[in-house]
């Protein structure tokens, strides 16, 4: 059969256009949900109106992006079952568990507590109705940690052992599973990464309105506190990052040789600054390197060997039989690149920002704003300084898109990294597709949510762009009232509702 | 009783929990047709279930999780092979979803229009379609030795599970109906009440035509009990609903489901997916399971999150408590 349509290319093609659209969502779920659940924190705290504002209108964009995320989850369950039922076979007593782990506990807690945060604005005490966006929260945080675990399995399996009887891996240690360093370290990365990009959207659109002198009072907050979150989570991204690495060159030294298009392997190891290699041959064409780099990303110092791409073929080869066991190295190699140049992007220029926007005792006394100015963005109010500031607010909207990127390279990375095993050193990837599925059942279904994808792509950008634009909403009576009874007060029983679809 | 057949049993209650919860939203999905005169009347429907739907879908995901969890090789049997239905099942739900948070986003008559035609029938298409696969799956498929489903999208589509997914679609109609009959109030409630007995007469035809052919086929001692239980309560159901007590009528209409569900199950195991080209390779609760260490994980698991699930959802419907009618919907949007 034709390889381009091999069911299983096809199969593989579907997962990766389902998964990193649903990786759009995702993080922005995590991440906007602890900071509406912050803002509105702050709101029962000090009563101060501009926080109210900011968590109405940074939650309804987060209501807008949810929808998508759990629609697009769902399918991501499904799929396992109907692209890839030999896999479901070989590894359902192990991965199947942090799945249904992750239904029961984590997604019954999110689905059923956003319902009570939208609907609740008039049903529930102050105090129990911030809860609920709080217990959303968790959810993500939860459903994160289960999936990620289980992927980790796929990364480095632990916990197990190979039924020859059954043809399948059985599991021994869930808590293992559930424990390794790879499930504990990618945890980390995705979630303080999730914060980058929620952190970036909050700068951008704050920028947008700042940079209009509109809804300044909200919109100041939103800024420091995106760009604070923007800082946080990316230092601790690049922390989390070095630490995965660092796992990795141990579990997969071919995806981390791949990564740095390291054909042969070297003692100092240099870091690749750019490549451009012969895949054939096995060796670089031209390559620019910054010695003894690698050495300290594989082991933390600066002289020792790091295996090259052709060392682990070889070695995988005795160990596995004949075959190629490599992985698209082009991809690799610029997966990597992009995912830690677009996070350190945003980094740096949060940073620079943060900066920018600093607490008014440190700026001369001319130079400081109210709560109800814009910030000064320089530190003169000269022409060239004032297009300067104009420069920023622009340069912060199209940092938005930034750590999506990163995210979506860095899941690329990692799982076509991986190739050509599903599990890693366990099963191939071509002996876990569904058999009895025709090619073109999964043409068809490819198209489907290809074309399905985008138009909602289309649908949820222009709703994001037409809220993202509104502003905050103007309080109502009912908003600065909240009823101090669970189920609303009877005092005006005919009410329309706080919020109704 | 061992591991699997617990999981047997866990399984049943969560496609019961599936079917009884969003059994009566997708229902209600419907009757934005059926039974709402205008925007705003869809508007109130909507509303009924705006707050819970999302909550009962994931008793969908929980059921395919487990499933996954618990019996791998039935997962994957059914997954792969009912791909196109449930492909189409995938394509509803999505757009559902986004259905109704997207629907108000906007204020353009087409723009709510078209989302309300994509409610409808979204509601309506895997109402059905649960109805067929359940059919098929108690009916047995083609599973060859390697247990794989070796038949084509024809073969799911046969009078008897045809028959199942009529009924499914009526049974969480009617079940829908009285729902906006105990959740509304005004002119929608009284209609909501005229159209159950409707709904509730057709529904028992057909339920009562599936279930027989389902005893007469596979029955035992055991599923006669559960369809006894199921027609007496749809008949309560239907007898309540007209005297105005919708608050049994919807205990009894999720009684139905319950027993009906119960029914298919019962004539299932221990079989988890027959076959039907040779008995030999039907899947059965030991042959498709997992081992009994991750089934006990897995027990451990539900045990408690089950019944914590139960209490927070539950309390979800008791903040909600208080029936809407077209007044509480503001004019905005």
């Amino acid at each position: 059969m034709d390889l381009a349509l091999a069911p299983e290319t096809l199969a593989r093609w579907q997962f990766g256009i389902t998964t990193v659209y649903h990786f759009l969502f995702v993080p922005l779920t995590i991440s906007l949900a602890a900071l509406t659940a912050g803002l509105q924190t702050a709101w029962v705290r000090t009563g101060k109106e501009k926080y109210l504002k900011a968590t109405k209108f940074w939650g309804k964009l987060f209501l807008i992006n949810i929808a998508m995320g759990v629609v697009t989850g769902i399918v991501q369950e499904f799929q396992f079952g109907m692209n890839w039922s030999d896999y479901s076979r070989f590894v359902g007593d192990i991965f199947g568990a942090p799945l249904a782990f992750e239904a029961l506990i984590a997604f019954f807690f999110e689905s059923t507590f956003i319902g009570l945060w939208i609907f609740g604005w008039d049903k529930l005490p102050k105090k129990i109705h911030l809860a609920c966006i709080w217990m959303v929260s968790i959810g993500t945080i939860c459903s994160a940690y289960f999936i990620l675990a289980a992927n980790s399995w796929m990364q480095h399996p632990v916990g197990y052992r190979i039924n020859e009887e059954r043809g399948r891996a059985e599991l021994t240690d869930f808590w293992k599973v559930l424990s390794q360093d790879t499930a504990v370290t990618q945890f980390f990365h995705t979630i303080t990464a999730a914060f980058l990009v929620g952190g970036a959207f909050m700068v951008g659109i704050a920028a947008y309105h700042l940079a209009r002198k509109k809804h300044i009072p909200v919109m100041r907050t939103s800024l420091r506190l995106g760009l604070v979150t923007v800082i946080v989570a990316g230092l601790l991204t690049a922390v989390s990052g070095d630490l995965l690495g660092k796992v990795m060159f141990r579990q997969q030294p071919m995806k981390m040789a791949a990564a740095e298009a390291l054909w042969d392997g070297e003692a100092p190891a240099p870091f690749s600054l750019f490549a451009y290699g012969d895949v054939e041959k096995g060796h670089n064409t031209v390559a620019l390197e910054i010695p003894g780099i690698l050495s300290f990303l594989a082991n933390g110092d600066f002289d020792s060997y790091v295996p090259g791409i052709n060392d682990v073929n070889k070695s995988e080869q005795e160990k596995y039989g004949p075959g190629d066991y490599r992985p698209n190295i082009p991809v690799a190699y610029w997966g990597f690149r992009w995912m830690i140049g677009f996070g350190m992007a945003s980094l740096a220029i949060g940073a620079f920002g943060l900066w920018l926007t600093r607490k008014k005792f440190l700026l001369p006394r001319a130079l400081r704003t109210g709560e109800d100015e814009v910030p000064h963005l320089v530190l003169f109010r000269k022409p060239l300084g004032a297009r300067f500031s104009r420069w920023y607010w622009v340069v912060a909207l199209w940092t938005m898109t930034f750590p999506l990127i990163a995210t979506s390279w860095g899941w690329i990375f990692t799982e076509m990294g991986r190739q050509p095993w599903v599990v890693y050193g366990v099963l191939r990837t071509k002996d876990a597709v569904s058999p009895g599925v025709s090619q073109g059942e999964v043409l068809t279904s490819m198209i489907i949510f290809t074309a399905l994808y985008a138009i909602l792509a289309v649908i949820e950008f222009k709703l994001m762009v037409k809220y993202a634009k509104a502003g905050p909403p103007e309080l109502t009576e009912a908003d600065l009232n909240p009823p101090t009874k669970i189920g609303g007060d009877d005092r005006d029983a005919d009410r329309p509702m706080a919020f109704s679809y | 009783m061992e591991l699997h057949d617990v999981w047997f049993v866990l399984i049943a209650v969560l496609w019961t929990g599936y079917f009884f919860l969003e059994g009566f939203d997708f229902g209600v999905g419907v009757l934005t047709k059926l039974l709402a005169r205008d925007r705003k009347e869809r508007r109130v429907l909507i509303n009924t279930i705006g707050p819970v739907w999302d909550g009962n879908e994931v008793w969908l995901l929980s059921a395919g999780g487990a499933t996954f969890a618990a019996f791998p090789d039935w997962y994957a049997t059914l997954f792969s092979g009912f791909y196109l239905p449930l492909l189409l099942i995938l394509i509803c739900l999505i757009v559902r979803g986004v259905s109704f948070e997207y629907r108000h986003k906007r204020p353009e008559e087409n723009w709510q229009r078209n989302w309300e035609n994509a409610i409808f029938w979204t509601s309506l298409i895997p109402a059905f379609l649960w109805g067929v696969a359940f059919g098929n799956i108690v009916r047995g498929v083609k599973i060859d030795a390697q247990k794989e489903y070796v038949g084509n999208v024809l073969d799911l589509l046969n009078a008897y599970s045809i028959l199942g997914g009529l009924v499914t679609l009526t049974l969480f109609t009617f079940h829908g109906t009285v729902f906006v009959a105990l959740k509304t109030v005004g002119d929608i409630r009284v209609r909501a009440r005229a159209l159950a007995l409707r709904v509730g007469l057709l529904t028992a035809v057909l339920a009562l035509g599936f279930l027989t052919w389902t005893q007469a086929t596979r029955g035992d001692s055991a599923s006669l009990v559960a369809m006894i239980v199921a027609v007496v309560s749809l008949v309560a159901a239907i007898a309540a609903v007209r005297v105005g007590r919708e608050g049994w009528s919807f205990a009894f209409s999720g009684v139905t489901i319950v027993a009906a569900v119960a029914m298919l199950f019962l004539t299932l195991f221990p079989n988890v997916m027959p076959s039907s080209l040779d008995d030999a390779w039907s899947l059965t609760v030991t042959n498709a399971s997992s081992t009994p260490y991750t089934l006990k994980i897995m027990t451990w698991c539900a045990g408690i999150a089950t019944p914590v699930v139960l209490l927070y959802q539950g309390w979800t419907y008791w903040v909600f408590r208080k029936r809407i009618g077209t007044q509480h919907i503001a004019d905005a949007h």
